[in-house]
């Protein structure tokens, strides 16, 4: 298969590092050849973090090249907007959930926030097709990376994943109270 | 993998997904490395997560963290002429904290053998340069392997333990930060533990000389130099560089990640260059290097940051008449950040436009600006606390700020503002000595953090008593190494292998002779504040211990507490007059601006600590 190539976006602190390793994971049980590289350091501290995905034999490096990611995820609406004006190729697929932290230059009033039409203006543009998931009963914020997942999953984002890779790579990562919760809500959701 | 720590024992062949850092340790288990030593600094945490994963009886060596690179580094050493196989393992600049004991391993007999791992940064992702540390191997003889992906990690470690000990040297294994954390499926051999463990200490003068002195130096030198041919001939032998052969006139030398790059650039391409991917860069391979330029036309060196092969191979040519032309680096751009597909596309299409096709451009004009997101100290960070503090107690515009390493460093943004030059680890104080030398009219303030206090600050502090140096330093003490993931240090009254006698900073200042220690909770602003005054008029060195723990480790550590109940602050409305002072002054990113003015709290990111309330003028911040 030609490769398939996920970006992942949000905000330090967002879960971004597993809901990156259950979709690596879920790849690798669907049989796909999988890489991928988070971004740390600096990063952690309320800055941007990054995950990619790469899928696909040909693949060699983790790294996707600017424009040519399939599918962004974001975590955090101005997040998903950067990722998909950077990375995402023109038609591509971009899934978000809208959450709004705002960045320093909000905060400080020098910048706009963004908007969801600066969003969808963008994507519509471009041809993306957007799917926005905003779920407000979730009990623990901490969990919207799995409400994401789950529309990942629902909307069949990721070629050849099926529900029992998702759920094979969240039991190899999670126990207890924390796997119950996450895969139920990612059975739940959508 | 339910259990890493189980996985990294596993006896049977297996293969598992696992990212750079943590095939390392595989391959240190299964080439029976008995001392492990590092000093935190990114991209290598993760190496010891998954060391500690193991749990301490299990685990098959010694691991510690040490009080700095440097004193990791002889540990490890001193580790290896009792016999051990050690590694040591820290970031790229922690090389250079290393050095003056590392440039010298080379010249010794490191009988159990001794792997130094690199933790490199092209693209300056979490370090404060991007330095190319592969010149520190030419600088003392030591050769370099670089592996490109997870599983070159694995079994380039296992080369390099057993190159080392074979030559009784110390080798490099250069990783890179998107080596370190790229994730695949690795596949392992099998492992058996040791029947027996012979632990004898087998340190003998006879094995060295030991003591690099005068005349003693030079047959070290010749033996060191020596060595470097042997090594080319064992990684020649043991196959380790790889010729991709395209049946092209053209070629190109490369290595590490570099390699991964350049292979997806040149997927679909028809007439593909053939590729040299060089394992060990350093000692240059002459004679595998010399083929590969005598039966191409046309050679390029794809070489990320310093050009430190390209001139070696131009010297080669050179000394061989060989009359390959080779193309090296362009302009400026080619020694500047990380060699991504990106990158090597946009260098390979300047080199060879009729091979490769240029990046797709993307007009700036056509994009939606989006508010730039820098790092930011956590929701509650008591260094916030401590910079809105201090800042209130600076004579206006007179004074000159010094920051250190730390999450600390973070307060140089707006709108705090507070440390305005940054070097190293440990730098601050005598930064601010200097700044404070022919100085009677901008009083200086440097800030240090507690790890770092121990790590390289207190031979600053010294020499400020000693000199008389006239400075207030702040002491940022949040109990552990935050920057890096919550590591011990030697204030924290435990090490990585469980509890220890703490060593009290204040009473480690008052035993040097710091005669005015000032010290306080920075949530207790006013009192910080004062304290701030009181030092700046004293006109002599100064300490004001700022402490607060560090609020993500506690927070997190709530969270895992059962009855555990979220807490949050909000905004009176009614009385929330629109100053402003808790977004724009104190600036905690739990602070939201609306358009029109009106601030609210995001519970997302709320921790309800609370140390915002006293910033608001009109008391509007209420739990």
């Amino acid at each position: 298969m030609q490769p398939f190539n996920i970006y992942l976006c949000g905000v330090g602190g967002q879960g971004i590092g597993l809901l990156c390793e259950i979709l690596l994971r879920a790849a690798d049980y669907a049989g796909h050849a999988a890489k991928a590289v988070d971004t740390h350091g600096l990063a952690q501290r309320g800055g941007i973090v990054i995950s990619h995905i790469r899928l696909g034999e040909t693949v060699h490096t983790p790294l996707i090249p600017e424009r040519a990611a399939d599918l962004v995820v974001g975590l955090e609406r101005h997040e998903a907007l950067r990722g998909a004006q950077v990375m995402l190729r023109d038609g591509g697929t971009l899934v978000y959930y809208d959450t709004v932290l705002q960045p320093l230059g909000v905060r400080l009033g020098t910048d706009a926030e963004t908007s969801i039409a600066d969003l969808e203006g963008a994507c519509g543009r471009r041809n993306i097709t957007v799917h926005r998931v905003m779920q407000p009963d979730l009990v623990d914020p901490r969990m919207q990376n799995i409400a994401v997942l789950a529309c990942i999953h629902r909307q069949g984002l990721v070629p050849g994943l099926a529900t029992d890779h998702f759920l094979r790579a969240m039991d190899d990562l999670l126990a207890g109270p924390m796997l119950t919760a996450n895969a139920q809500l990612f059975q739940e959701a959508g | 993998m339910k259990n890493m720590g189980e996985m990294l024992l596993t006896r049977t062949e297996f293969s598992e997904i696992v990212m750079g850092n943590t095939a390392l340790v595989r391959g240190m288990v299964e080439a029976g490395t008995k001392v492990v030593t590092s000093y935190p600094g990114s991209p290598t945490p993760e190496i010891a997560t998954a060391i500690q994963s193991i749990p301490q009886a299990e685990r098959p060596f010694y691991f510690e963290f040490s009080t700095n690179e440097k004193v990791a580094a002889e540990v490890a050493f001193g580790a290896s002429l009792n016999g051990h196989l050690a590694t040591v393992f820290f970031k790229s600049v922690g090389l250079n904290v290393a050095a003056d004991s590392f440039v010298q391993f080379s010249l010794l007999h490191c009988i159990g053998g001794l792997v130094i791992v690199l933790g490199d940064d092209p693209g300056a992702n979490s370090s404060q340069n991007e330095q190319d540390n592969r010149h520190y191997a030419q600088m003392s003889y030591t050769p370099i392997l670089e592996p490109a992906n997870p599983t070159e990690v694995y079994t380039y470690y296992r080369e390099a333990a057993a190159l080392s000990q074979a030559m009784a040297k110390p080798i490099i294994l250069r990783m890179t930060t998107h080596v370190c954390h790229a994730k695949e499926r690795v596949a392992f051999a099998g492992w058996t533990p040791p029947e027996r463990v012979d632990n004898t200490p087998r340190f003998d003068p006879a094995n060295g000389p030991y003591i690099p002195l005068v005349a003693k130096v030079f047959p070290m030198k010749r033996e060191a130099l020596e060595g470097l041919k042997r090594v080319e001939q064992w990684v020649d032998e043991r196959s380790l560089h790889r010729l991709i052969d395209n049946r092209s006139e053209r070629g190109l030398i490369t290595s590490g990640m570099v390699y991964l790059s350049v292979e997806d650039v040149l997927t679909g391409v028809a007439a593909k260059p053939d590729i040299l991917k060089l394992a060990m860069p350093y000692p240059m391979p002459a004679r595998a290097i010399a083929d590969f330029l005598a039966t191409h036309r046309e050679v390029k060196i794809l070489e990320e940051l310093d050009d430190t092969l390209e001139k070696e191979i131009k010297a080669l040519a050179f000394d061989r008449g060989l009359t390959t032309t080779i193309l090296g680096k362009g302009d400026l751009e080619d020694w500047v950040g990380e060699y991504t597909p990106d990158k090597v596309r946009d260098i390979l299409h300047r080199t060879w436009p009729d091979v490769v096709s240029p990046r797709i451009a993307v007009a700036p004009e056509t994009l939606v600006p989006v508010s730039m997101r820098p790092a930011q100290m956590c929701p509650g960070c008591g260094h916030r606390s401590a910079f809105h503090a201090i800042k209130q107690a600076l004579p206006e515009g007179g004074t000159i700020t010094v920051a250190d390493i730390g999450c600390h460093t973070l307060g140089f943004q707006e709108p705090y503002r507070m440390g305005e030059v940054l070097l190293c680890m440990g730098a601050s104080t005598g930064v601010g000595s200097g700044l404070t030398l022919l100085n009677d009219s901008r009083p200086v303030v440097a800030f240090l953090g507690d790890s770092t206090f121990f790590h390289a600050g207190i031979p600053g502090i010294v020499n400020a008593l000693f000199n008389q140096h006239n400075l207030t330093l702040v002491l940022m003490e949040n109990g552990t190494t935050a920057m890096t993931g919550h590591q011990d240090h030697a204030a924290s009254g435990r090490n990585v292998n469980g509890p220890v006698e703490a060593i009290p900073i204040r009473r480690v200042l008052e035993g040097l002779g710091v005669q005015h220690i000032f010290e306080t909770d920075t949530y207790r602003q006013k009192e910080l504040a004062e304290l701030m005054r009181q030092a700046l008029a004293l006109k002599t060195f100064s300490v004001v211990i700022a402490r607060h723990p560090c609020m993500l480790l506690f927070t997190r550590n709530q969270r895992k507490k059962s009855g555990y109940k979220a807490r949050f602050v909000q905004i009176d409305q009614e009385k929330c007059a629109r100053i402003h002072a808790c977004v724009s002054d104190f600036a905690c990113p739990s602070f939201s601006r609306a358009a029109d003015g009106s601030v609210t709290v995001n519970r997302e990111l709320c921790i309800g600590d609370g140390s915002c309330m006293q910033t608001c003028p009109t008391g509007a911040i209420i739990r």
